[in-house]
């Protein structure tokens, strides 16, 4: 008895997450030689960041005191545009998301159509908000229409995806039973594949409304409508009170949507 | 799903009439929302450009091709500067948030009503604007450069992360929690040995998922004059060079797609 007490162990190491030490210590390493080669990158001009603090402190005040006042019929209008644009563009996105994730699943679609679909898809997800926004604006113009269509095309991306995502995962079993009556493709989506899918689809569109709403908030800087423009207009202009306050109602309707979307989204499923 | 007398025969529906009431009422709204949302944007749209956007857009199509595959040359190190970006604001991300979770995690958090509702401001706070809209305002404060990029994309990052952490923290199995304290432990060392445990697989797969989309949001902080890839967009559609655009979002494609790879293939081997 006394032969194994000494023979056992008396402190305990916790298991490491690489058990191996060399591959372990090696991406130790690795890591900290590219984050000091990415350090030695970023050349800070220390001076101005002095000067800038000042700026820094002063914005936070401005945020103990914000100006709703002097702007307020442009933060009106560009709260208004972006929430138009909001409404709008998740409408028009989930009535085109539902073909192009149906044909982006790939027990749904043909070869052809699946390559097309997903290929929308990526383009759709790669680039950023802003990025197809400045396409929009250089053809549609300046104006809210612009950002209409590039929240639409987004929206595109991210409901299509999970769309295509939860229609490849459905059970096939309920499939066959619906074919097996004689059905034909279209009756097979509708009353085997929809009932399937469709609780999700209500919950991230809702979810994706509140995206667009964000996203909606920045695509003005390049021109697209919505708060953003009058927010970049504030900053420009140095006039923290009134960007505090813009940030401000940015936030608590986004807090408002959330919640809003919450209830619904508990109420339907 | 509601039944009832028809023609002398019992029949179906999917609703009872009360929830079909709701579901009309509910369309209603939606319907007039959206009547008053496009009359909005009627009001505010120059028509007459729209209708030539198609000859507009086949004209940018046109100048667009062929890539100017010389401007390659120019790109590499906008695109490491991008890459740097995404990483140590990720990085300097995770590091704030990590705290900010536990103190949000209604478990693990030292008070529930004064320390609590300030994490989650912070994670709101953050959460609700877009790193974008950080950078500007980073920008008017420190100066362009890259710095205003880090810093902006970990602001953007610590709600991200913050948010699903602490959820995550809140969803850990209270036994081994118990297991843990019963051998006398310190409340530290709970911490250490019952709760960082169970949720560092999830923080770690969040952090890359993170990752990933900070990649594609660095790729615009330049057009705010934050540094990265974005600033060679700017100047190139200045000139309206945009056969240069073109090479810009090819990189930005690759990239994008590689990182995806990459996060998707770091998650699979760490959960």
């Amino acid at each position: 008895m006394s032969e194994i007490a000494a023979a056992a162990p008396r402190t305990w190491r916790r298991p490491k997450l690489i058990p191996d030490a060399r591959l372990r210590w090696g991406l130790v390493v690795l890591a900290l030689a590219y984050v000091f080669l990415a350090l030695m990158d970023v050349d800070v001009n220390w001076p101005r960041v002095m000067e800038g603090l000042g700026r820094a402190v002063q914005f936070l005040q401005a945020f103990a005191q914000p100006d709703f006042v002097t702007r307020w019929s442009e933060i009106n209008e560009g709260i208004r545009e972006s929430l138009a644009m909001t409404f709008t563009s998740t409408a028009l996105g989930i009535l085109l998301s539902i073909p192009v994730g149906i044909g982006a699943a790939r027990n749904m679609a043909p070869i052809p159509v699946y390559l097309v679909c997903r290929g929308i898809i990526t383009v759709s997800r790669t680039f950023q908000e802003v990025i197809i926004a400045i396409f929009m604006v250089a053809m549609f113009g300046f104006g809210p229409l612009a950002g209409m269509v590039t929240l639409s095309f987004a929206t595109i991306g991210f409901l299509a995806k999970l769309l295509a995502e939860d229609i490849e995962d459905i059970d096939p079993t309920q499939v066959e039973a619906i074919r097996a009556t004689g059905a034909g493709w279209m009756q097979v989506v509708v009353y085997s594949v929809s009932p399937q899918v469709m609780p999700r689809l209500v919950g991230l569109s809702m979810y994706r409304l509140d995206i667009n709403f964000r996203e909606s908030a920045v695509i003005g800087i390049v021109g697209a409508g919505g708060i953003g423009a009058t927010l970049n207009t504030a900053f420009n202009r140095y006039e923290y009170d009134t960007a505090a306050a813009i940030i401000i109602l940015i936030i608590l309707i986004v807090l408002l949507a959330e919640y809003a979307s919450g209830v619904i989204r508990k109420r339907l499923q | 799903m509601a039944t009832f007398e028809c023609d002398g025969k019992r029949c179906w529906r999917y609703l009872e009439p009360r929830q079909s009431l709701w579901m009309w009422l509910g369309w209603l709204l939606t319907v007039a929302v959206l009547v008053v949302s496009l009359r909005a944007i009627d009001e505010s749209t120059m028509w007459i450009f729209v209708w030539d956007a198609a000859s507009r857009g086949a004209d940018i199509a046109e100048r667009m091709t062929p890539p100017r595959w010389s401007y390659m040359s120019v790109l590499w190190k906008p695109l490491w500067d991008t890459i740097n970006i995404a990483t140590l604001g990720t990085l300097l991300g995770m590091v704030v948030s990590f705290p900010v979770a536990f103190l949000a995690a209604r478990n693990t958090t030292p008070s529930a009503v004064f320390v609590r509702p300030l994490a989650l401001l912070v994670i709101v706070s953050s959460r609700s604007i877009n790193s974008l809209i950080w950078a500007i305002l980073l920008v008017t404060i420190i100066g362009p450069g890259l710095l205003a990029g880090i810093i902006a994309i970990a602001l953007r990052s610590i709600g991200f992360l913050g948010k699903l952490t602490y959820e995550a923290i809140e969803e850990i199995d209270p036994v081994q929690v118990e297991a843990v304290a019963a051998t006398g432990a310190s409340p530290a060392q709970v911490l250490d040995y019952a709760i960082i445990p169970q949720i560092m697989p999830a923080f770690a797969g969040i952090s890359v998922y993170r990752w990933d989309i900070n990649i594609r949001e660095s790729t615009v902080l330049g057009l705010v004059g934050a540094g990265g890839i974005g600033l060679q967009l700017q100047s190139s559609l200045n000139i309206l060079a945009w056969n240069q655009v073109t090479l810009i979002l090819l990189m930005i494609l690759a990239t994008v797609i590689a990182s995806e790879w990459v996060s998707a293939k770091v998650r699979h081997a760490i959960i």
